[in-house]
C-alpha cells in the first residue's frame, strides 16, 4: 500500500514530456538580466556598478537582514546597468544587467567534476555557508535556506523530509536531478542532517518514477538514517503539509510551520544545491529548469545560468511556436502566466512551459451547481465554494473564520469544478485581504 | 350576549390589559438614555447611508456631530452646506465652510495611446487584475479597466466607457463620497476641489516610471519633463517621484501648463474653446 | 490581438467535466430504469415521459428567454434531468394536461423563482410530483398493473401498489402474512413486474444506473447508502418487533421509491448537503422520515415527503456540519 495523504486531492493529466531527457547545459547568454529579489524576505542590496567587471559566481547583491538572501553573478563580464524588468511577478522590479565575457568563475568554486563525499564543515559554518551561497528553497516558494535550518529556540527537529515528488504536470528537472545526479544529492541531504542536527532523513518520491526511486533506494541503502518512499501519485503531494502527513502521520497546524511537528521539508533541487555550495563552495547561479509544451519541437532539461532570459530556453527547444497562447513560470497547477518572453529565469523557475493557444483559454463560467466536488478536491478540507462567495460578497471575516488563510493556494478546486467557476481568484483575493485586515488588527 | 362571549371578551381584555402593564415596566427597566437631538440630526440627514462623512452611517453621524465640541472636519458631502448649516442651527454651534470635492481619474490610458501588450482573461475584477501583473499595457500604473469603481458607486455617477476602458465620473451625480477612491486598488482616484462650471485641470496620468519607459507605455504619459512647474506663475505644480501633481487648491485655471505639456499628459475639462492666433490678432487689430 | 499572450491567474488546466456532462451522464444513468418502465408498462411510459421532458425544456426556455431576460441556459441538461426524475414519479396512465401542470409547477415555482440552476431549495421534481399528488389525487393513484408493452395510454388497467396493499391491509386489520401472498414475490419486485410509478419499480434497473453514477463519479456513495441504510435498521427493528403488522425490510427497500428516491432524488446536487458528514447525517434522517410516514403516516409511500422535509434543513446543515479542517485535530505533541 503506498503511502499518501487521505483528504482531497485530484488527477491532473502527467504530460510528463520530458522525463526521459538528460539535462543538457544551456549555452551561456549574451546578456543576463539578474533580478535583486529571488527570494521570500527583503530584496538584496547591489554592491556593484555600472562598469564594473564581475565573475560567475561573485556577490552582485547582499541580503538585508536575516530572512534574505545573496544574490551572485551567474556570467562572467560586465555590468551595464542596474535598472528594472520584468519579472515572474507580473511587474518591474530591479535588476542587475550583465554582458557576457567568456565563462570565468571565481577562483574559490571547486569546478571539477569529483564528488566529495567527507563533509569538513560544522554545523554553523554550514548554516552560514548556506546564507553565503544564496541558497534558497528550489521547490518554488525560494525561502532563503540558512532560515529553514537555523531552529528557532523552544523548538526541536528530528526528522529531515526531502522533496522528490514534483506532482505538477510537466514538471521533470528534480526527476532527472535525482537519476543524473543522486550521489550528490544524497551527499546534500547528510550535509542538511549535520546541520539540524538530526539521524534520520526521508525521501517521498511520487510512484511515476520508478527509476528515480529505485536509483535513490540504491544510492541510500549505503548511507545511514536515509530512506525511500514511494508515494501514490496524486497532487498536490509535493506541498509540505501533505507531505509530512503521507511520510510521517503528522498534520501541521493552521498558521504553524513543519518544524513544529518536528519536521524540516527540502526539495532534491535544494539538497544539491547544499552540496554544490557546502562541498564545492559554489554559490547558487544555476538550477535545473524543464522546457516543456505539446506544440514545442525539442523540450527538455537543462542547466540554466540566473538571469537567463525565457527566450534562450524556448529557443534552445526549438523557437516559439506560432501558435502560442500562454507562458507559464512553473507548472500549470500553481505556476504564473508571464507577459513577456523576455522574463528572466530565477532561482525560483523549476520549468518553462508553452501552451498552444486552443488551451490558453479560460472556459466559460456557470453558476455553481453546489456539487460539493470542490470540497472532496480541497487537501485542507476547506470549503472553496463558500469562500469565493465570501470573498465576492465581501464578507472578510465570515472568510477568516472559515480559515480562508489555510489555503495554500493549490489550484484543485479551480481545476475540479464543472461550472468552471473562478474559485481560486476570489479565494486569493480574499486571503490577502484577511491578511491584511489581520496585520491591522495586530499592529493596534 | 352569550355566556361564552362574554367570558371570550373578559379574558381577551385582562390578558392584554396584563401584557400592557408588563411591557410598560419592561420598556422602563430597560430604557437606554440617548440625546434626543440625535434623532433631531438624524431626521435631517440625507439617510444615504453611504459612508461620505468617514462614519458608519447616518445615524453614527448625527451621533458625532452631537457629541463634537466643533464642526471642524465633519462634512456630509451629499447635503452640502445645506445639511451642515441645519444641523449647526439645531445644535447651537457653528458650521464649518467645507469646498465641494468632485471625483477624477488620473489616468488618460485609452487605447490608442497606450497599446495593448497582453491579454487578460481572468475574473473582471481590479483587484485580482492587478494582484496579478501589471496589466494588459506596459503601464503598471494605469487603469485595469475592470470597473471596481463603477461597482462601488451607490449615485450612479458613474459608468465605463466601452471605447476607452476607462471609467467615466458623472459630474451632476458624483457628490466625492469616496467609495470609488477606496474600491481602486491603484489609487487612481482623486477628490479634488470643485471648480465653477464643473472645470478641471490635472494631471491625468499616476505612472512613476522614468520619462523613458513611461512614454514607451503610454503616449499621454507624464514624462517628469518639468515644463509645466516652470511655466506655472502659480507654484500649484510639483513633481514627485517622476510624476506631476497640480494642487487644486493653488490653481487658478489659466491653463497654461495644458498647451506647455509636450506629451499632453495634463487635460482641460469644460473650457470655452481656445482662440487661434488669428482670433487674438484680429482681436487686437479691432480693439 | 490574437499575437497577444493571454494571462489569466492559475490554475492553467481544468479537469474536463462539465455540468452537462454530469446532467447527462444522470441522464444514461435513468436509461435502464426508462427502458424497464417502457417494458412493463408501454407506450404510456414514453407518452408520460417526452412530455414532462419537452414540458419542462420548455418552460425552462420561456421562462429564461421572455420572463426574467437571461441569457437562456436550457442545454445544460438540468431541464432534461428534471423533466424525467419528474415523469418517474408519476403513473404512466396519466392524462397530458396534469403532466405540463406539474412541469410548470416544477420548473416555473421551485426551481426559476429561486434564480434558476444552483438556487432552490427544494428538489423540483418532488415539488411537482406532490403538487400534483395534492391536486389531482385520483388520477395520481391510479397505478397501472405492468402487463408488458402495450400501446394503451390512459386507459391502462390499474390496480394497487404493494405498498398500498399493505397500508390498506394493515388498517383492516389483516394478517401480514396474508398480506404478503397478495404482493408480487421479491424477486418480481426486484425485477419491475410490479405496480406503481414509472421510475421506481426495476430495482435492478436503478442499481444498474447507481453503479454508473458511481464509477464516473458523478455521485458518492454516502446519501444513497445512509438512506437505503436506516430504512433497513429502521424496519428491521420494528419487524422484529412485531412481525405481524411491520413488513420485512427487505420489502420495504424493494417497494415503492426508496431505491428511486435514494439514488436519483435525493442525490440532486443542488438539494443535499455538500461534504461528506452532513450528507450522511441528511441520509439518515431521509430514511428515518420514510419509515416514520410509511408506518405511522396518512400515505402508503413517504419518500418524496421525507427528502422534501430534509431538504428544508440543509441550508442549517451545510452552515453547521463542517468538515474536519487539516490540522485542526493536534495530533503530535
Amino acid at each position: 500500500m503506498l503511502k499518501t495523504f487521505p483528504i482531497g486531492g485530484i488527477h491532473p493529466p502527467e504530460n510528463k514530456l520530458t522525463a526521459d531527457k538528460a539535462i543538457k547545459y544551456l549555452t551561456v547568454p549574451e546578456s543576463v538580466t539578474i533580478p535583486v529579489s529571488q527570494h521570500i524576505g527583503a530584496p538584496a542590496e547591489v554592491i556593484v556598478n555600472k562598469g564594473d567587471d564581475v565573475k560567475a559566481g561573485q556577490v552582485i547583491a547582499k541580503g538585508r537582514g536575516f530572512v534574505s538572501s545573496n544574490i551572485h553573478s551567474s556570467v562572467s563580464g560586465k555590468v551595464n546597468k542596474i535598472d528594472n524588468v520584468i519579472d515572474s511577478t507580473g511587474y518591474r522590479h530591479p535588476a542587475v544587467y550583465i554582458d557576457v565575457v567568456g565563462d570565468e568563475w571565481s577562483e574559490t568554486i571547486d569546478r571539477s567534476n569529483k564528488i566529495i563525499t567527507e563533509i569538513a564543515l560544522s554545523k554553523e559554518e554550514i548554516i552560514n555557508r548556506c546564507f553565503e551561497s544564496g541558497i534558497v528553497g528550489l521547490g518554488g516558494a525560494t525561502f532563503p535556506s540558512h532560515v529553514k535550518l537555523s531552529i528557532p529556540a523552544g523548538k526541536k527537529c528530528n526528522i529531515l523530509i526531502i522533496n522528490g515528488v514534483e506532482c505538477e504536470p510537466y514538471l521533470t528537472s528534480d526527476h532527472r536531478l535525482m537519476l543524473e545526479r543522486g550521489e550528490e544529492i544524497l551527499i546534500g541531504i547528510s550535509v542538511i542532517m549535520k546541520a539540524l542536527g538530526v539521524e534520520k532523513a526521508m525521501i517521498g518520491i511520487e510512484n511515476n518514477k520508478p527509476d528515480a526511486i529505485s536509483h535513490m533506494t540504491n544510492l541510500a541503502s549505503e548511507l545511514h538514517g536515509i530512506s525511500v518512499h514511494a508515494l501514490k501519485v496524486k497532487y498536490p503531494q509535493g506541498a509540505e503539509k501533505q507531505l509530512i502527513k503521507a511520510l510521517i502521520d503528522r498534520e501541521v497546524p493552521a498558521g504553524q510551520l513543519p518544524v513544529d511537528v518536528g519536521a524540516v521539508v527540502n526539495n532534491v533541487g535544494t539538497a544539491f544545491a547544499v552540496y554544490e555550495a557546502v562541498q564545492k563552495n559554489k554559490p547558487l547561479f544555476e538550477r535545473v529548469v524543464t522546457i516543456s509544451g505539446k506544440s514545442l519541437s525539442q523540450p527538455g532539461n537543462y542547466f540554466v545560468r540566473t538571469g537567463t532570459p525565457v527566450r534562450n530556453l524556448v529557443e534552445a527547444a526549438g523557437g516559439l511556436p506560432d501558435d502560442t497562447g500562454k507562458i507559464i513560470n512553473g507548472g500549470p497547477m500553481m505556476g504564473k502566466a508571464v507577459n513577456s518572453i523576455d522574463v528572466p529565469i530565477a532561482k525560483g523557475t523549476s520549468g518553462i512551459l508553452i501552451f498552444p493557444r486552443d488551451e490558453s483559454e479560460r472556459p466559460a463560467v456557470g453558476p455553481c451547481i453546489r456539487c460539493g466536488k470542490c470540497i472532496s478536491a480541497c487537501a485542507m478540507n476547506l470549503e472553496p465554494f463558500l469562500l469565493m462567495t465570501l470573498s465576492e460578497k465581501g464578507l472578510f471575516e465570515r472568510a477568516e473564520n472559515e480559515r480562508i488563510t489555510d489555503c495554500m493556494e493549490c489550484g484543485s478546486c479551480s481545476y475540479t469544478c464543472p461550472a468552471k467557476r473562478p474559485l481560486l481568484d476570489y479565494i486569493r483575493l480574499g486571503k490577502s485581504t484577511v491578511i491584511r485586515m489581520a496585520r491591522e488588527r495586530n499592529l493596534k | 350576549m352569550s355566556p361564552t362571549i362574554l367570558i371570550t371578551i373578559i379574558s381577551l381584555s385582562l390578558l392584554a390589559l396584563i401584557s400592557a402593564v408588563i411591557l410598560y415596566f419592561v420598556a422602563q427597566k430597560f430604557k437606554i438614555f440617548e440625546d434626543p437631538r440625535i434623532d433631531e440630526i438624524q431626521a435631517i440627514l440625507p439617510a444615504a447611508n453611504c459612508g461620505g462623512c468617514g462614519f458608519a452611517g447616518c445615524r453614527n453621524f448625527a451621533e458625532t456631530l452631537v457629541n463634537a465640541d466643533t464642526f471642524d472636519g465633519l462634512n456630509c458631502p451629499v447635503g452640502g452646506a445645506e445639511v451642515m448649516d441645519a444641523a449647526a442651527q439645531i445644535l447651537g454651534k457653528e458650521a464649518v465652510a467645507f469646498d465641494p470635492l468632485i471625483a477624477v481619474l488620473l489616468c488618460n490610458g485609452l487605447p490608442e495611446y497606450r497599446p495593448r501588450t497582453s491579454r487578460y482573461d481572468g475574473v473582471a475584477d481590479c483587484r485580482i487584475s492587478n494582484n496579478l501583473y501589471m496589466g494588459e499595457t506596459d503601464c503598471s500604473y494605469g487603469c485595469l479597466g475592470n470597473g471596481d469603481c463603477v461597482r462601488a458607486c451607490t449615485f450612479d455617477a458613474m459608468y465605463m466607457d466601452q471605447a476607452s476602458g476607462l471609467p467615466v465620473i458623472v459630474d451632476d451625480k458624483c457628490i466625492a463620497c469616496g467609495a470609488c477612491v477606496k474600491a481602486c486598488p491603484r489609487n487612481l482616484i482623486e477628490l479634488r476641489k470643485k471648480a465653477k462650471k464643473d472645470r478641471k485641470i490635472y494631471v491625468a496620468c499616476s505612472n512613476c516610471d522614468k520619462g523613458a519607459p513611461a512614454r514607451r507605455a503610454c503616449k499621454v504619459a507624464c514624462i517628469a519633463c518639468n515644463k509645466c512647474v516652470r511655466v506655472c506663475e502659480y507654484g500649484a505644480i510639483t513633481i514627485e517621484n517622476n510624476l506631476a501633481y497640480i494642487d487644486a487648491k493653488k490653481c487658478t485655471f489659466c491653463r497654461k501648463c495644458v498647451t506647455e505639456c509636450p506629451t499632453n499628459s495634463i487635460i482641460e475639462l469644460n473650457f470655452p474653446p481656445r482662440r487661434t492666433k488669428a482670433e487674438v490678432q484680429a482681436e487686437e487689430v479691432n480693439g | 490581438m490574437s499575437n497577444l499572450l493571454n494571462i489569466s491567474p492559475s490554475p492553467h488546466i481544468h479537469d474536463r467535466e462539465t455540468t452537462r456532462k454530469l446532467m447527462y451522464g444522470v441522464v444514461l444513468a435513468l436509461m435502464p430504469a426508462l427502458f424497464i418502465s417502457v417494458f412493463y408498462f408501454g407506450i404510456g411510459a414514453l407518452i408520460v415521459t417526452a412530455t414532462s421532458v419537452a414540458s419542462c425544456i420548455i418552460f425552462e426556455y420561456l421562462i429564461q428567454r421572455f420572463i426574467l431576460k437571461k441569457p437562456v441556459s436550457v442545454t445544460d441538461g438540468s431541464a432534461l434531468v428534471t423533466g424525467i426524475l419528474l415523469a418517474f414519479n408519476l403513473p404512466s396512465n396519466i392524462p397530458i394536461h396534469i403532466i405540463v401542470i406539474g412541469s410548470f409547477v416544477a420548473i416555473g415555482i421551485a426551481k426559476m423563482t429561486f434564480g434558476g440552476l444552483g438556487n432552490n431549495p427544494f428538489n423540483p421534481a418532488l415539488v411537482g410530483r406532490v403538487f400534483m399528488l395534492i391536486s389531482f389525487p385520483v388520477q395520481m393513484t391510479r397505478w397501472p398493473v405492468p402487463e408488458g408493452f402495450k400501446t394503451g395510454y390512459t386507459d391502462a388497467v390499474t390496480g394497487a401498489t404493494p405498498l398500498a396493499i399493505i397500508k390498506e391491509g394493515i388498517k383492516n386489520g389483516e394478517s401480514l402474512s396474508r398480506l404478503m401472498e397478495k404482493i408480487p414475490t421479491a424477486f418480481n419486485m426486484f425485477m419491475g413486474k410490479m405496480g406503481g410509478s414509472m421510475g421506481e419499480v426495476a430495482a435492478f434497473a436503478l442499481l444498474l444506473g447507481f453503479a454508473y453514477m458511481l464509477y464516473k463519479k458523478i455521485i458518492t456513495w454516502h446519501i444513497p447508502v445512509s438512506i437505503i441504510g436506516t430504512v433497513a435498521i429502521f424496519t428491521t427493528i420494528l419487524w422484529l418487533i412485531n412481525p405481524e403488522t411491520n413488513a420485512n425490510p427487505m420489502f420495504h427497500i424493494l417497494a415503492g421509491g426508496v431505491l428511486l428516491g435514494a439514488i436519483f432524488m435525493a442525490t440532486d446536487y443542488v438539494t443535499s448537503p455538500m461534504n461528506p458528514k452532513a450528507m450522511i447525517i441528511y441520509g439518515i434522517g431521509i430514511g428515518f422520515l420514510t419509515v416514520i410516514i410509511r408506518v405511522y403516516g396518512a400515505y402508503p409511500e413517504g419518500v418524496s415527503f421525507a427528502i422534501l422535509i430534509m431538504n428544508a434543513f440543509v441550508p442549517l446543515m451545510n452552515a453547521y456540519i463542517k468538515p474536519k479542517r487539516f490540522g485542526e485535530e493536534v495530533k503530535y505533541g
